[in-house]
């Protein structure tokens, strides 16, 4: 019973109680916590929706076409980031390299596209401290974007391990670690898409 | 990123891998989850006298009417800090301490799940409470109270409530890492046969707060960061003149702060059910419901919060529900309350130090509890709100209940950890001095509160007739402060005499934790037990005569499989590290950074960063 004996978590995970890695709960825990965070959030954003006293509005500063573009870009990166599991279960290292960085591309597309919305925005008018709607709107997707950041973060660190051989010849355990937190990332800005840029905001004192 | 390690190397990174694990500077590396405990012991309780310094510093400034030891804007920064540290650098850490020292043993598990994250999590949580505490040399401490309410603490021209919410984000990330941690242990790292209901209701109360953290403390990070947004950046989320409300504070700090009560008192549950079947010599009466009590408190804590905002204008029906919600969860409490009555009613009762304040501690609850329940009723709260009947309230529950359980568990723990049993005279003396302290300082605060004395108040005018009730826990304050420099000469004695136990198992107890020796190896387990009942440990000692239906002791052998000095040479276990604590001192630097440069906060970024990817690059277990 040398629990604690293994070099690698990996070698002692199916001695666990629940069968399951320490890693996988507690990733799983973890994104519970993060759902009440974004949870929080959200309903800071809608508790004042339509509350704004001074303009710009949303109406008069969402760009929809543009954001559903980079939002398709964001949940793409979920398909290569399923294509790179796929590939490091395979232990096909060469290619789970290439759909990590792809995965990591796309991720920076949307972020670098949350960035030109941000300054369009401030050019238009509409800053943090400007009314209700800048403040809870920018506090929001501005989380998600640091979130999102995080995620190419891990991703770029993962590539770099692999070609560094600091991985080990099964990589998909990691890879699947990181997969977890980049799809909860995407599934969240579902919500946010949908809840900020496509559920109409009605201004104050009209219709 | 644990399992990034495979490919195991000798030396890499900046710092050369720590090996001690003994001597001073091993403490600033370990991993292991008993030194880890132990820190969160030491540091709690520094937090503790600093937090009862202040509280001493309030009595004497209330001492007579118009008081002028401190003036209002002291008084605001002292009751304010005495609050948070009270609760975020005493109770919750003391809490962690017992949780990360004996879960892993009552489980029969060798570490915790995270050992390198557990680390992080003590600096993280040093580092908040030293954050917090240099406000005072930075342009005043947070003087809002440990609520903080909007539009009051957004406003303020004084930096305190900045500090006020970083230092409370940076123990939120220590909590909330402690908590997957020890759930992941709970739920991961049980021994053969140790199923959820062998499991000793101690690390069932664990299991329960560490969910309770890791959904309740998100809401207080959200509101905590729009609070910091707020007054740093301008941003207007409790500003009423663009719109915002400040009632919405209120709703996301309570959603957390009543959860928060459940926290800071089911360990102190957890402590009272291991100590009175111990000192009853009986198993506890209904373990099943005293551990589903606690699961149903659990849920319900998220379901009652507005009751701290009965006054705030919520409406009729809100105010109904709420009230409704909180009689309710006063059931669970007193089914827990009836189950420790059972325990020791028939019991074989040994009166030694930690069983009397199991006891005080359950009295003192009911005695809070049923205050507690007055606040369900909202007319009668209407009354109450703001008053020093909720100051003596929630006194009874979290000092009654919380305090008078953390003493009873350090007594009784004591000698496991430390291998010294602390003198049982000189700790009863404690005992009844705390205990005739404890009443004389809140029991006259029901009356003051009654007679319509508000809180944080700095100062009364004699007219008031409220002077002979405020002398009176005065003086019982100081009594309390007698009695915790009485512990802490009780522990000096102790450790000057040899160290030793006549025998390993003191207390005559039932569990895994006491199968080991005192201090337990690194290792903890020279062989993982088989579990096969709750109270495996009683069990192994004792068995029923068939005819008499007496407990006799069983054969010689069973009872306990000691650890051996020297022995455990094929356990591996995780080696020291530096990284945990590089990476939790990136927090307080980026904490700095926001209140002063965009250049600090980078820095701190990075230093973070450096933390994390030391951390994940280095193997967890180190070469030998």
């Amino acid at each position: 019973m040398d629990v604690a004996a293994a070099t690698a978590q990996q070698h002692d995970e199916h001695q666990t109680t629940t069968g399951l890695p320490h890693t996988k709960l507690g990733m799983w825990v973890f994104l519970s916590s993060e759902c009440l965070l974004f949870g929080a959030l959200i309903s800071t954003y809608v508790l004042y929706r339509g509350r704004s006293t001074v303009g710009p509005f949303p109406d008069e500063v969402f760009d929809i076409p543009y954001t559903s573009v980079s939002s398709f870009v964001l949940l793409a990166s979920s398909l290569t980031m399923v294509l790179a599991l796929a590939a490091a279960q395979k232990r096909d290292m060469q290619r789970m390299r290439l759909w990590l960085l792809a995965t990591a591309l796309l991720g920076m597309t949307f972020v670098g596209g949350q960035v030109y919305e941000f300054t369009v925005f401030h050019e238009e008018g509409l800053d943090i401290t400007t009314n209700l709607f800048g403040t809870t709107f920018y506090t929001l997707t501005g989380f998600h974007g640091v979130h999102v950041t995080v995620g190419i973060l891990m991703l770029l660190s993962l590539v770099g391990m692999s070609m560094a051989q600091r991985l080990p010849a099964d990589a998909s355990f990691p890879v699947e670690m990181v997969g977890l937190y980049w799809h909860f990332v995407d599934i969240v800005w579902i919500v946010i898409f949908t809840v900020v840029y496509l559920v109409p905001t009605p201004r104050p004192g009209g219709p | 990123m644990a399992t990034l390690d495979v490919a195991a190397g000798r030396e890499r990174g900046i710092l050369r891998r720590p090996m001690a694990t003994e001597g001073f500077w091993s403490w600033f590396t370990t991993v292991d989850h008993k030194k880890i405990g132990i820190l969160y012991g030491l540091a709690a309780f520094v937090f503790f006298i600093v937090g009862g310094l202040e509280a001493l510093l309030i009595r004497a400034q209330l001492v007579g009417p118009d008081g002028t030891l401190l003036n209002a804007d002291q008084y605001n920064q002292i009751f304010t800090m005495h609050g948070i540290t009270m609760i975020f650098l005493f109770v919750m850490p003391m809490s962690a301490a017992f949780f990360n020292y004996m879960i892993p043993l009552m489980i029969g598990a060798r570490d915790v799940a995270f050992p390198r994250l557990n680390a992080y999590s003590y600096w993280a949580f040093a580092a908040g409470g030293l954050f917090l505490y240099s406000s005072f040399f930075l342009g005043g401490a947070p003087n809002g109270g440990w609520f903080g309410y909007a539009p009051n603490s957004t406003t303020d021209p004084t930096p305190g409530m900045t500090f006020y919410a970083l230092g409370l984000i940076i123990t939120g990330i220590s909590s909330a890492a402690g908590a997957v941690n020890l759930a992941i242990t709970v739920i991961n790292m049980r021994a053969p046969g140790m199923s959820l209901f062998r499991m000793p209701v101690f690390v069932w109360m664990g299991l329960v707060v560490q969910f309770l953290l890791v959904f309740a403390l998100p809401i207080i990070t959200v509101a905590l960061f729009e609070l910091l947004f707020d007054r740093r950046w301008g941003t207007r989320f409790f500003d009423p003149t663009a719109g915002g409300e400040p009632l919405l504070w209120q709703h996301m700090f309570w959603l957390f702060g009543h959860p928060e009560v459940y926290i800071l008192i089911l360990p102190a549950f957890g402590i009272v059910s291991e100590i009175l079947p111990v000192f009853s010599r009986k198993p506890l009466f209904g373990y099943q419901f005293v551990v589903f009590s606690g699961i149903a408190i659990g849920f319900i804590g998220f379901g009652v919060w507005a009751h701290h905002m009965f006054a705030a204008g919520l409406g009729p029906v809100a105010n109904t529900a709420f009230g409704v919600t909180t009689a309710i969860i006063g059931v669970p409490t007193g089914i827990k309350i009836f189950n420790w009555m059972g325990t020791m009613y028939g019991g074989d009762i040994r009166f030694h130090t930690p069983m009397m304040y199991a006891i005080g501690a359950v009295a003192m609850f009911v005695i809070g509890g049923l205050s507690g329940v007055t606040h369900a009723i909202v007319p009668s709260d209407y009354q109450q709100t703001d008053t020093y009947y909720i100051v003596a309230h929630f006194h009874y529950v979290i000092f009654g209940g919380g305090v008078f359980a953390i003493f009873g568990g350090l007594y009784y723990w004591w000698p496991k950890v430390f291998a010294r049993k602390l003198g049982e005279g000189i700790g009863k003396l404690q005992f009844w001095i705390l205990f005739v302290g404890f009443n004389l300082t809140f029991g006259p605060m029901h009356i003051l509160g009654l007679y319509g004395m508000i809180r944080r108040t700095y100062t009364y005018p004699a007219s008031l007739g409220l002077t002979f009730w405020n002398q009176v826990a005065t003086v019982g304050a100081f009594l309390i402060a007698l009695s915790v420099l009485v512990f802490l000469v009780n522990v000096v004695r102790t450790h000057t005499k040899p160290k030793g136990l006549a025998h390993e198992d003191p207390w005559d107890a039932r569990t895994l934790e006491w199968t080991t020796s005192c201090p337990p190896p690194h290792y903890n387990f020279e062989e993982i037990p088989t579990v096969h009942a709750l109270d495996e440990f009683w069990h192994r000692k004792y068995v029923e005569d068939e005819r008499s239906r007496r407990l006799v002791p069983a054969q010689a052998g069973a009872a306990g499989d000691h650890g051996h000095e020297g022995g455990g040479h094929s356990i591996h276990l995780p080696g020291p590290s530096f990284w945990p604590l590089v990476a939790a001192a990136g927090l307080p630097i980026m904490a700095y950074g926001v209140i002063y440069s965009w250049w600090l906060l980078a820095a701190g970024v990075l230093v973070a960063l450096t933390g994390f990817y030391g951390w994940a690059l280095e193997p967890s277990v180190a070469e030998e």
